[in-house]
Formats: structure tokens, C-alpha cells, sequence
């Protein structure tokens, strides 16, 4: 008596996915007698472990994640870097690459100020963060936009497919944590348009077709802003 | 006159016509709206997260922190807006009622917020809201052994009627209204929350739950289209 189960159900906390001995519970699941439960408002994925792959929810930590965060207090040997989730995040003083002023650490970085960092702990309910590795540090500028953290991979797209078509359409730096939080930066027109495009990405996350219509939105806009910048220039000379 | 005919030409197994959605507010991390009729409730969830004051964390586990709030303009009399007596009564049931099914040990220290709004009272507000809230939780991405459903039960007279209406809550005829509210688990069938108002004969009970659970099962059916992603309306 086995259930077929067609790949890449959504399925809601409770629901029965499969029943059998056939199969085992993976992330999510749990077996209850024969049965195969879903733990987690996901999608199915696997033959014969069952997982759920959740589409929703907030970030959840991982070692090795690089993430954007906002610092949101300071301590005697560090700073405690809001990163969404269910904790917030230390980071230490050792863990910066360069000299600080031991006696005013809020020189280097104060409340409020945002960085691209690395997960290279995950404890209980302590997360520690590290400057020390490539393209990591300060962001200083621009602005920062949240998204769900699952989504980020469409918004990264295949080996940065999506990601280099916003930042190349409109000409601004962008750096995307896997935590949700996407900093962007560029002129005026450009991060708005970059937000709206991310946005459009992350709203449309299921949809098929996804880097044609970015490009389409991206190609329409640049025809429609161009001539109100040059109006505004002139206005403003 | 006993109570033959229900007020609004229901039978009396019979829901009012269910609305129930999802994702019907962006910024929460998870949110859903239900309705019975003209009972209207959206819900929002937002967590897990960290928790302050810090004296309210829990080591071992997580809480779950509810607001239930009536809408001023959710009743014909204006409601006055903030937390009343009735209100944090609801608020607790509806954190007890839901407590039990979410994984809390997942991330200790932590706090899940449930906002529910009733934007249009006509009784069983409080099944309304746990209904949303139990949908918004499941689309928030909260771990969750099952799903939940409530229903509000009442004895009319001497019949049992399933989600009674305001205009039932008050009938005074005969042995007049009694108005039970039931959660119940998907699963399991287990009761996460029972309350009582009014006056039940013992050997009824028995059959105000089978009558709830029956309608639990109706409800829960609803909850999964709606996660599911389907729009549900029944209203004409």
C-alpha cells in the first residue's frame, strides 16, 4: 500500500506524503506508524528519503553563509550585527582585519552601520561572524532592501546570471547575503530601478520565463525613465 | 416555538460561507485571512525572533506571543480600540490553542508573533482568528507537528448548531443559547482549546464535540486549499 507522490508538491504542516515502508522521513518529515508527515510548509523533493524544501520563513543561520547585516549594539570586544533570523550576530574585534582602536571600537563601526560578513560559527543561539575572507568588510552608501532568504537564489540566478543582468542593466554594485538582505549601490535611478527589479524577481520567484521578463522590465524602464532624467537635469540647471 | 429552522436558513451541520487566503500581507514573514460569513479575521506572523524584554525568554524554548484585536469599526457599536479584558482573554486562549501543535524547541530564546485582527464581527471571532492564525503560522514556515481548526459549537434551545451567528448567540427561547468553541488537531484530534458559555446538559457535550469534529475536518480542508494557494470565496 503504497501513496504515489508526484515530485514537487506543496505540502502543509500535518499532511500525509507518503505511507509504506518504502520510505524515509528526511528534513521536515517525521514517521508516524507508516505514514510519512509533513513538518513544514514546503515543497516534496526526494524518491525514496522524503525532505521538504521550505519556500518560506526567516533566515536560518548555516556555517559558511555569507550574509548582510546592520549593526545594532556595541560591546566592549565586538559588535552585535542584526542579520534577520532568529538571533543576532557577534562580531568580534579579533575577527577584523585591521587594526581598531581598542578604546573606541565605534570608530571603525558604529550602530547602524551595515556589513558584508561570514557565518564561521553557528552554537546554540550564538552566531559568530568573521571580516576575515575576500569581499568582505564595510558597505558604506547605498541601500539596503530585504527579501525572502529563499528566494535568493533566483535573484542570484544561475552562476549570477540574474544578478549580473540588474547590476549590468543598471549600472550599480550590488551584494546579496544569503540572508535576505540585498545591498545595492549606484546612482539614484539605478538602485530604484535595481530594487523594483529584485523585488519583481523574488515576487515572481515560481515563475517560468523569469530572465526574460526581468529583461523585459529592465528594457522598458530604461526607455521610459531616460527621457524623464534629462527633462529633471535640465530642470535642475 | 423550539428551534426548528436555524435563523438564517442554515441546516445545522452547516458552515456559513468560508473566505480563507494566504499571503494577503507582504511584510509579515507569514500571513493568511479567514472567514466565516460576515465573521472576518486576518492573522500575521513574524518570527521566530529574538526576544525583549530579555526576563520573558524562555532557555528551553520559544513563545509564542499573541495580539488579538478587534477593529473599532469591526461591530456596529465602535469598539474601543486596545487591549480589553476580553481581548487578552482571547489572546491567551489563542496562544495556548496553538502552543501545543508548533515546534517551540527549535530556537530557544525566541518569539513568534501572532497579530490578529477581526475586521468584521458577526460571533466566533475567536475560531475565526485561530483559524487564520493557524494558517499564517503554517505559510510563515514555523515548524509545525499538524494543523489546527476551530469551530464554534452552540445549543440553540435543544438542537446543536454549528457555527452559530451573533443573532443565535442571543436567542432567549427555551433553554436559549449556549455557545461552545472547539480547536481541534488535524492528526491526532486531540482539543487544544475548549470554552464554555452558557449551560450543557453532561451527555450533549459528547455530541457539540462530534459536531466540531466533523466541521474541524470541513475547516481543515479549507486551510489546506488555501495553502495550497487556491483563493477561496464562497460568498455570491
Amino acid at each position: 500500500m503504497t501513496e504515489t507522490k508526484e515530485r514537487r508538491r506543496l505540502v502543509i504542516p500535518g499532511e500525509i506524503i507518503a505511507s509504506g515502508e518504502d520510505y524515509l522521513p528526511g528534513d521536515f518529515t517525521r514517521k508516524e506508524g507508516k505514514n510519512i508527515i509533513a513538518q513544514r510548509y514546503g515543497l516534496l523533493e526526494g524518491d525514496r528519503v522524503i525532505k521538504i524544501i521550505p519556500v518560506s520563513g526567516v533566515y536560518e543561520p548555516r556555517r559558511g553563509n555569507t550574509v548582510i547585516g546592520r549593526v545594532s549594539d556595541i560591546t566592549f570586544n565586538g559588535w552585535i550585527v542584526e542579520i534577520g533570523g532568529p538571533y543576532g550576530a557577534f562580531l568580534s574585534l579579533m575577527e577584523c582585519p585591521r587594526f581598531i582602536n581598542k578604546n573606541d571600537i565605534a570608530e571603525f563601526a558604529n550602530i547602524g552601520d551595515v556589513f558584508s560578513a561570514k557565518i564561521f560559527s553557528v552554537k546554540r543561539n550564538s552566531i559568530d561572524l568573521t571580516l576575515k575572507s575576500r569581499g568582505l568588510g564595510k558597505l558604506e552608501g547605498g541601500r539596503i532592501i530585504k527579501i525572502n532568504p529563499h528566494k535568493v537564489p533566483r535573484v542570484i540566478g544561475k552562476e549570477g546570471s540574474m544578478i549580473n543582468l540588474i547590476k549590468n542593466e543598471t549600472q550599480t554594485e550590488i551584494n546579496v547575503g544569503q540572508n535576505g538582505y540585498i545591498w545595492i549601490k549606484g546612482d539614484l535611478a539605478g538602485e530604484e530601478k535595481a530594487e523594483k527589479a529584485i523585488e519583481l524577481v523574488a515576487k515572481e520567484a515560481n515563475s517560468e520565463g523569469l530572465t526574460e521578463k526581468i529583461e523585459k522590465f529592465l528594457g522598458a524602464k530604461i526607455k521610459k525613465i531616460n527621457p524623464e532624467e534629462v527633462e529633471q537635469e535640465e530642470g535642475e540647471e | 416555538m423550539a428551534y426548528t429552522k436555524r435563523l438564517d436558513g442554515r441546516k445545522f451541520d452547516e458552515l456559513r460561507p468560508i473566505k480563507a487566503e494566504i499571503g494577503i500581507i507582504p511584510n509579515a514573514d507569514g500571513s493568511a485571512m479567514f472567514a466565516f460569513g460576515e465573521t472576518v479575521a486576518i492573522a500575521a506572523v513574524y518570527g521566530p525572533k529574538p526576544l525583549h524584554p530579555q526576563h520573558m525568554q524562555d532557555p528551553e524554548k520559544g513563545i509564542i506571543r499573541c495580539n488579538y484585536n478587534m477593529l473599532p469599526f469591526s461591530v456596529t457599536e465602535r469598539a474601543k480600540p486596545g487591549p480589553s479584558r476580553r481581548s487578552k482573554e482571547i489572546s491567551m486562549i489563542t496562544e495556548n490553542a496553538l502552543s501545543g501543535v508548533v515546534d517551540l524547541k527549535r530556537f530557544p530564546g525566541t518569539v513568534i508573533d501572532i497579530e490578529i485582527m477581526i475586521l468584521q464581527a458577526n460571533a466566533s471571532t475567536r475560531c475565526a482568528g485561530i483559524n487564520a492564525a493557524a494558517m499564517a503560522l503554517a505559510h510563515a514556515g514555523v515548524v509545525m507537528r499538524e494543523m489546527v481548526s476551530s469551530v464554534s459549537i452552540g445549543k440553540i434551545d435543544d438542537k446543536i448548531a454549528t457555527d452559530i451567528t451573533k443573532d443565535e448567540e442571543d436567542y432567549e427561547e427555551g433553554e436559549g443559547a449556549t455557545d461552545i468553541p472547539f480547536t481541534i488537531t488535524s492528526n491526532s484530534e486531540a482539543i487544544t482549546h475548549l470554552q464554555l458559555d452558557g449551560k450543557i446538559q453532561t451527555e450533549r457535550l459528547r455530541e457539540a464535540y462530534d459536531a466540531a469534529l466533523k466541521a474541524s475536518k470541513k475547516i481543515l480542508d479549507y486551510q489546506t486549499r488555501a495553502l495550497k494557494g487556491e483563493k477561496i470565496d464562497e460568498n455570491k
